[in-house]
């Protein structure tokens, strides 16, 4: 009896760990806590896990490319390049599915100058260019009458590490100045003019904190948890705008008009009026052609339910919702992929 | 002899059966242990034949150039390793000014002069700092040393020296400065813990003679230092290696900055600081052998000044000969 037992037992246990459907995905480090959410919340609703390694957008790209992961996830999107690379190497294209979006604050450490300092996007290409360097310049306490600028000499902090912020940040800021955009360019890690270099944003909040007459540049949700002040920033239309959940989500409706139809869209410098212009997208990256029919369905799954009931839990991770016309074109990429050249279902 | 060897020869003969069988367990482990050694030395070809080949992008396109550039743009995948090169130079030495002499004097105390009851627990707590893992000391040293430096020790560095261009500019606390510091306090355990038992094994007699001949105590333990210079120097050596190579402990403090400047008080950048920040997000093919040129360069560098130590260890020890 007991060794019949035993023979159903190591058939019907392995069996079930079979059934239990695993998923391995790689990338971004920004929307590690709400992608934790969402697999969380999914496996309790379906049982299907997904493992999840946030070892930087890099590293997530880099692994698409190479086919060691089921899904990616990056804030910078694919080059020309390494979709090319990645066609070449896994013999199908490479879907952007954007899921959440951040914001990209400018926070400082000047006590006298208190909260919700203005700045413009000259100022702050200029800041970040070594061309502005006390804070009592005049193109600084000109944007804010009201307030006391110190003629502390202004410490510059940026990115050591590659990283997505930083994408977002270059990106916006080659956007609006001209010599930033031919002196040093966009990209994940870029040959900064001067300023110290922190490792994640920990490292650049932390030592924003410490040096007085610090200006650095890190994600909303680490400003907020930090209790770090940061700058409003007058986007496209002259208006000064706080970054904020509303903000960001303000600067996509206005830019989802015109989103490429590979959804590869770049954000910052948005128009509208409320629209807070550092801000950016962040994508799940996925084979259009899935080798697995198990797993190319849970996937299908997953980002339909993640860019409409999961976008719930973003605001109170501190992350903008996606708008309903993003969510509209992202349902309609979800349903280009296919197994065996029919679109999954 | 012959007349003793033709004697021999027959239970040789016999002696030589039995030797053999004994001395199969003798030959596997010799064999076994010449096998781990050489293994060791494959690891080191393999790691350098891999690190030559996955950097043979960047070594085609930048050639000996690499050592002397100062740029590091991967926008234009414009890269040169001097900064960096200087950077982990510069901090390796100012560690090891600052804990050479403060090693020996702990070594000194440790051996000769501190009561049995202090110098067990004090030899004890030496050592517990060599155990201590990097990130921890990179983590004291952004939230405690840092704050103190640009509070206290760099004002007044500025105030008093500010002069000389080694310590000019704004004391921003992170820095070059910090980095040899802490650099300094990661060594001073090795250094000081071998030093001290290199001391501890000097013959009694020779001290004895020492202070027979009428010399101070102080000079008695000059005597000491001096014959057991070949083990101080190769503590050194051991103490620098690890600095060369320190990461994360170098990262949090240095301000990676990779530019070359006079001032202690500015920030820098090492070889294995750049390493660390930018290997994972290096996503194109350039960018990602420039790195490993920058491994293979740091390897070198410390093949290099291993050698080099080796062979000051060599040269005194042929003196004293």
């Amino acid at each position: 009896m007991k060794k019949i037992l035993l023979i159903a037992l190591s058939v019907i246990v392995p069996a079930l760990s079979f059934a239990q459907l695993q998923l391995n995905g790689a990338g971004a480090t920004f929307p590690y806590v709400i992608y934790s959410k969402w697999f969380d919340v999914y496996k309790q609703k379906t049982g299907i896990q997904f493992n999840y390694q946030s070892i930087g957008s890099g590293g997530g790209i880099k692994q698409v490319i190479e086919g060691t992961v089921d899904f990616g996830a990056t804030d910078g999107p694919m080059k020309d390049e390494q979709l090319a690379e990645a066609k070449a190497k896994q013999n199908t294209d490479v879907l952007h599915i954007p899921t959440v979006m951040g914001a990209v604050v400018v926070t400082y450490n000047v006590p006298e100058l208190g909260a919700d300092l203005k700045l413009t996007p000259d100022v702050i290409a200029g800041v970040f260019l070594g061309e502005i360097t006390t804070w009592n310049d005049q193109r600084i306490a000109s944007l804010n009458p009201g307030k006391d600028c110190p003629s502390k000499p202004i410490i510059v902090v940026h990115r050591s590490d590659g990283s997505g912020t930083t994408f977002i940040f270059v990106d916006y800021l080659s956007k609006v100045s001209e010599q930033w955009k031919s002196k040093v360019g966009a990209g994940t890690s870029v040959n900064w003019p001067i300023g110290l270099g922190g490792k994640g944003n920990e490292g650049v909040a932390g030592q924003v904190k410490q040096a007085d007459g610090a200006i650095g540049y890190v994600e909303l949700a680490y400003a907020v948890k930090n209790n770090l002040p940061y700058a409003q920033i007058k986007n496209r239309t002259g208006q000064f705008v706080k970054p904020s959940l509303e903000s960001v989500t303000a600067a996509a409706i206005s830019e989802a008009k015109a989103m490429s139809a590979d959804l590869r869209v770049s954000i910052t410098n948005a128009g509208g009026k409320n629209s807070y212009p550092i801000s950016g997208f962040t994508w799940l990256l996925v084979y259009k052609d899935q080798k697995d029919s198990q797993k190319g369905k849970a996937l299908v799954d997953f980002l339909h339910w993640a860019v409409t009931e999961g976008e719930q839990y973003a605001s109170d991770l501190l992350y903008a919702p996606l708008p309903k016309e993003v969510v509209k074109k992202c349902e309609e990429k979800i349903r280009l992929i296919s197994y065996g050249g029919k679109p999954i279902k | 002899m012959t007349h003793n060897e033709s004697i021999i020869l027959p239970h040789d003969r016999s002696l030589r059966a039995t030797k053999r069988e004994i001395n199969i367990g003798d030959s596997v482990f010799k064999n076994m242990t010449k096998f781990f050694a050489l293994l060791i030395l494959l690891l080191i070809v393999l790691m350098t034949y891999e690190m030559v080949t996955r950097s043979s992008l960047s070594i085609e396109k930048f050639g000996w150039n690499f050592l002397l550039r100062s740029i590091w743009d991967p926008v234009r995948e414009e890269y040169g390793a001097l900064p960096f090169i200087y950077g982990t130079l510069v901090s390796s030495l100012l560690a090891l000014v600052i804990a050479l002499p403060l090693s020996i004097g702990i070594a000194v105390f440790l051996s000769e002069l501190a009561p049995l009851w202090l110098e067990r627990p004090m030899s004890f707590l030496v050592e517990l700092l060599a155990g201590i893992p990097s990130i921890v000391y990179g983590l004291w040293g952004f939230f405690v040393m840092v704050p103190w430096l640009r509070s206290t020790v760099e004002p007044f560095l500025i105030k008093y020296f500010g002069s000389i261009p080694l310590f000019s500019g704004p004391p921003y606390g992170i820095g070059m400065l910090a980095a040899g510091l802490i650099l300094s306090i990661m060594i001073l355990p090795i250094i000081a813990s071998i030093s001290r038992d290199v001391l501890r094994a000097v013959p009694r007699v020779q001290r004895e003679a020492a202070l027979a001949l009428g010399s101070t105590r102080w000079e008695a333990t000059r005597v000491a230092i001096s014959y057991s210079r070949s083990g101080i120097i190769g503590a050194t050596i051991l103490g620098l290696g690890r600095a060369l190579g320190e990461t994360m402990a170098v990262t949090m403090v240095i301000g990676n900055r990779p530019t070359i400047s006079a001032s202690l008080l500015e920030p820098g950048y090492t070889m294995a600081s750049v390493l660390a920040n930018e290997f994972t997000e290096a996503t194109s093919q350039m960018y990602l052998s420039a790195l490993i040129e920058i491994a293979l360069v740091l390897f070198v560098i410390t093949i290099i000044v291993n050698s080099f130590a080796r062979i000051m260890v060599w040269s005194v020890t042929r003196k004293t000969e």
